[in-house]
């Protein structure tokens, strides 16, 4: 018998049979990790088993490759504190359903997680969620390998002006450097470097250029599923703020 | 096990496939009608019969009823100006237990959910926004679970109606509850949603 303990975040839960669910929790030593919770449809699970609750687990199976079964602890739950929180309850979806559909199952990424788990701890804090929200989008892309280096300009090699990202390197372009070609780049907007105006408006003009590579990169061809609506739902909540 | 006859042996094949029975108490419960023929099985079957080729769902308020509109659209009593807007059927049917609720109901079949790809156009959310502008809806109540599914679709629907009253169901201390055996999340909700005395 194959047996772990860890702390995870909860991402997702849906029923299995009549009285059991299968969930997905991101922990930081194996990654986004599937398992049964035996008897998790019960009145008694449902608080603990809604997405954002922070968890320990104990995970058993005979194999490996096997979907195994979780024993579950609560730790804290963040659903509570979004409920009545419509930019909450909308960050939280998108953080979730991001996370679901784009790491790979059984793979280990803790700097993400404790990312991930600092964002959460956020959740309800709405005048610093959305620009750790932006940033926590950018480290996603980053861990799975498509990180914008945003240090200096791609095609002069200088680190002033940049106003531009290419969309098929993900480096930053400057003004100069940009030239003819500028309407074919994603803007670089300043809040992605931490500088400038944190608005909801820059802050979802920054989420559509992280969005075209999580749309290009993560999803899309690579994994023929589309982008989480949850996503959009966020940058629209992001966006009213102003 | 010995098997029965394959008339039988279906019966029992399909009784178990019902939710809170499997192939045993299924079985138990065959073995049971066809003790009790005439007082359950044949009035069984002609009730499944007949539900079978009646029941269908309210065309204005998705409830499940013979007629093409259920009677509680079709009273006029209930024409207040309150639309109760509930997940499925099954919740209708408790709010309606509880007798408290004199307005109408609108059921979305389900919630939004972003892992299981259910967008708006999955939910009868098209037919609330039609209903509520032609029935004068003065306030929707918005009766969905306290899910993160659940809130994320009422405040999708409260989004959707700027023009109306949108209240929700309270969340807190369940009637008869202890807070000694609540979990942190009900006891917070209940502590934001206090009120005075």
């Amino acid at each position: 018998m194959i047996e772990w303990q860890d702390e995870g975040a909860l991402l997702a839960s849906r029923v299995h049979g009549e009285t059991s669910m299968i969930i997905e929790v991101f922990t930081p030593s194996r990654g986004r990790h599937a398992g049964v919770v035996r008897g998790g449809a019960s009145r008694k699970m449902a608080a603990t088993l809604q997405p954002g609750s922070q968890v320990s687990v104990t995970w058993k199976a005979r194999l490996d490759d096997h979907l195994g079964s979780f024993t579950i602890e609560p730790l804290r739950s963040r659903s509570a504190q979004v409920m009545s929180d419509r930019l909450a309850l909308s960050g939280l979806g998108a953080v979730c359903a991001l996370l679901c559909q784009s790491l790979p199952e059984r793979e280990k990424h803790e700097p993400l997680y404790n990312r991930t788990v600092q964002l959460l701890d956020l959740l309800g804090q709405n005048d610093v969620w959305p620009l750790a929200y932006l940033h926590w989008e950018m480290s996603l892309l980053d861990e799975l390998g498509y990180g914008l280096d945003l240090s200096a300009c791609a095609v002069r090699g200088v680190n002033e002006d940049l106003s531009y990202i290419s969309p098929k390197s993900g480096r930053a372009v400057s003004k100069e450097g940009a030239g003819e070609w500028a309407n074919r780049l994603l803007p670089l907007v300043p809040v992605m470097k931490g500088e400038g105006d944190a608005s909801g408006g820059e802050i979802a003009r920054a989420l559509g250029t992280t969005g075209y590579f999580i749309e290009n990169r993560l999803f899309g061809t690579q994994t023929s599923r589309e982008v989480p609506a949850a996503r959009q739902r966020l940058i629209d909540a992001i966006a009213r703020l102003d | 096990m010995a098997q029965g006859p394959q008339d039988i042996e279906d019966l029992i094949g399909l009784l178990s496939k019902l939710p809170g029975l499997g192939p045993r108490s299924a079985r138990r419960a065959v073995l049971h009608l066809i003790k009790k023929r005439k007082q359950h099985l044949i009035p069984l079957a002609d009730a499944m019969t007949r539900v079978g080729q009646s029941a269908k769902e309210c065309l204005n308020c998705g409830n499940i009823d013979t007629a093409d509109i259920c009677p509680i659209c079709q009273d006029e009593r209930r024409a207040n100006g309150e639309i109760c807007i509930v997940e499925d059927v099954a919740d209708l049917w408790a709010m309606e237990r509880s007798g408290v609720f004199k307005g109408r109901y609108h059921v979305l079949g389900g919630t939004l959910s972003a892992l299981d790809a259910v967008g708006p156009e999955d939910l009868r959310i098209p037919k609330l926004l039609d209903r509520v502008t032609s029935e004068a809806v003065t306030e929707v109540i918005l009766a969905l679970s306290a899910t993160i599914d659940g809130q994320t679709t009422a405040h999708y629907i409260a989004d959707q109606l700027p023009d109306v009253t949108v209240t929700s169901l309270a969340q807190g201390v369940p009637v008869g509850g202890e807070l000694d055996y609540l979990d942190d999340g009900t006891i917070t909700a209940a502590l934001r949603a206090r009120r005075s005395l």
